[in-house]
């Protein structure tokens, strides 16, 4: 083993990764978020029975689930900019990298959430439809208020577990070089010649974080079940 | 907005003169094919035995293929490929470290993704080997082992022959993630498809063609999987089990 180890980097480094995790939490958060709602939405037209909005719904997910994340990524680095720009008369030298890629996410992520949300609601037993319409519910009411609470309390586990996935996603931010706690990382490594400490130590961040949020979900859909 | 379209210019030939830009797409395409699918193999390998450790009456090596799994699962892939190509050849003994950065930079990246999506893949077909293994009943096992089988025997001629036909159509969504993830390689420089597209913006400011033409090429990628597992699908499907589990 010929590398010798050098921690030294790190502890002055920590509130500039802050700042970082601060910037990956903030777009886990707005993505997770508009990710579940827009994603319902998707789930609700596609299941609705109106049949230009069904394969809207459906060809919305299928573009989504089909590209790689890194050229979605790449894609809205492009158009936001100029969009902003154009749209809003905001000056060329604002940062739109951040805004982009909470976008960006949130279109995607709500692709996958659709998906899982379709599969909640399908969980519903169908007699709990046809009881609500029986009470004199319109199909509106009947999905707010019947359906969607315990499609959603179905489906806990697994948005969970996808916003873990989405939070390790997020470090792929790297490739518009916006400084979230990957790309820190991976600045104060090649700053000081210590990559290799700063590598791992990302790592062992994301592993640490993702590891207690994943066996938390566990536990809570052990409850769930028993 | 005024863009200026110009669909010829894949066409053009490169400032290196030997190709055109839309043979660079081409040569990409090769690469992120032939990076996915030598890590495919690696992970079906990989995933296979862990699966299998992860069901056996061993606390060693089951609890080997755990570690494994929540390591891999539990990292961002980008940084997971990072310390591949950035840590791994600094933590190696000298000599293989030195000989790794001796070879081509081209065979260092790809060597590096290729591992890097190999594993990361493996630990989650780990979890569908295992899943699968589970679904089978007990009975199967005992069956096995009361006609005399060794357990390696009962796995490989009782069980594994069950689970992997279960487990499927799962593995067609994860072979579709090696291709979408393989793209994250472009970030060690690796000249597979999306780098390709991205190293187009940077020669000629076509930014919506290049990307468009990725888009669609990736596509494609992920239609003609569908369609070849599709077809392995509905010829190793166990009869009497609906939809193939």
């Amino acid at each position: 083993m010929g590398y010798e180890f050098d921690w030294s980097s790190i502890p002055g480094a920590l509130p500039y990764l802050w700042e970082g995790m601060i910037i990956t939490l903030k777009i886990t958060a707005v993505a997770v978020s508009v990710g579940i709602v827009w994603g319902t939405l998707l789930a609700l037209m596609r299941m609705s029975g109106f049949k230009v909005l069904g394969w809207l719904a459906a060809g919305y997910v299928n573009l989504f689930r089909s590209i790689p994340l890194v050229m979605v990524l790449l894609w809205f680095f492009l158009i936001i900019p100029s969009v902003l720009v154009s749209l809003l008369d905001i000056p060329r030298s604002f940062d739109t990298r951040l805004v982009s890629a909470m976008v960006a996410f949130s279109l995607f992520e709500a692709a996958y959430y659709s998906e899982i949300i379709r599969a909640g609601i399908r969980s519903v037993a169908r007699g709990q439809m046809g009881a609500a319409n029986a009470l004199g519910m319109s199909y509106a009411m009947a999905m707010r208020l019947v359906i969607l609470p315990q499609a959603f309390r179905n489906m806990v586990p697994l948005l969970l577990t996808q916003g873990i996935i989405l939070f390790q996603d997020t470090s792929l931010v790297y490739v518009s070089s916006l400084p979230d706690f990957f790309g820190v990382s991976y600045r104060v490594g090649s700053r000081d010649g210590r990559l290799v400490e700063l590598l791992l130590f990302a790592g062992a961040v994301y592993f640490i974080i993702s590891f207690i949020a994943s066996q938390l979900v566990k536990h809570i859909q052990k409850r769930k079940t028993a | 907005m005024n863009y200026h379209w110009n669909w010829d210019i894949f066409l053009a030939e490169t400032p290196s003169g030997s190709t055109t830009y839309l043979g660079w797409l081409l040569s990409g395409l090769e690469v992120t094919i032939a990076v996915s699918l030598s890590a495919w193999i690696i992970a079906l390998i990989v995933g296979l035995f862990m699966g299998v450790f992860r069901t056996v009456p061993n606390r060693w090596l089951s609890g080997i293929a755990t570690v494994y799994v929540e390591v891999f699962r539990n990292t961002p892939l980008l940084v997971q490929l990072f310390i591949w190509y950035f840590v791994m050849p600094e933590l190696l003994p000298v000599s293989i470290g030195n000989a790794f950065k001796s070879i081509n930079p081209f065979l260092q990246q790809f060597i590096a993704a290729m591992l890097c999506l190999a594993l990361f893949t493996g630990a989650r077909v780990c979890e569908q080997v295992r899943s699968g293994i589970n679904s089978l009943s007990v009975g199967q096992r005992y069956a096995g082992l009361a006609l005399g089988f060794t357990l390696p025997q009962t796995y490989r001629y009782a069980i594994l022959p069950m689970a992997i036909r279960i487990i499927l159509p799962p593995l067609t969504s994860e072979f579709l993630n090696i291709f979408k993830n393989s793209a994250v390689a472009s970030t060690i420089g690796l000249l597979e498809l999306a780098a390709q597209g991205r190293q187009l913006v940077d020669y000629t400011a076509q930014a919506y063609e290049s990307f468009i033409a990725v888009t669609v090429l990736f596509m494609a990628i992920n239609v003609v999987v569908m369609v070849l597992m599709h077809k392995i699908e509905a010829r190793a499907r166990v009869p009497g089990n609906a939809g193939g589990g």
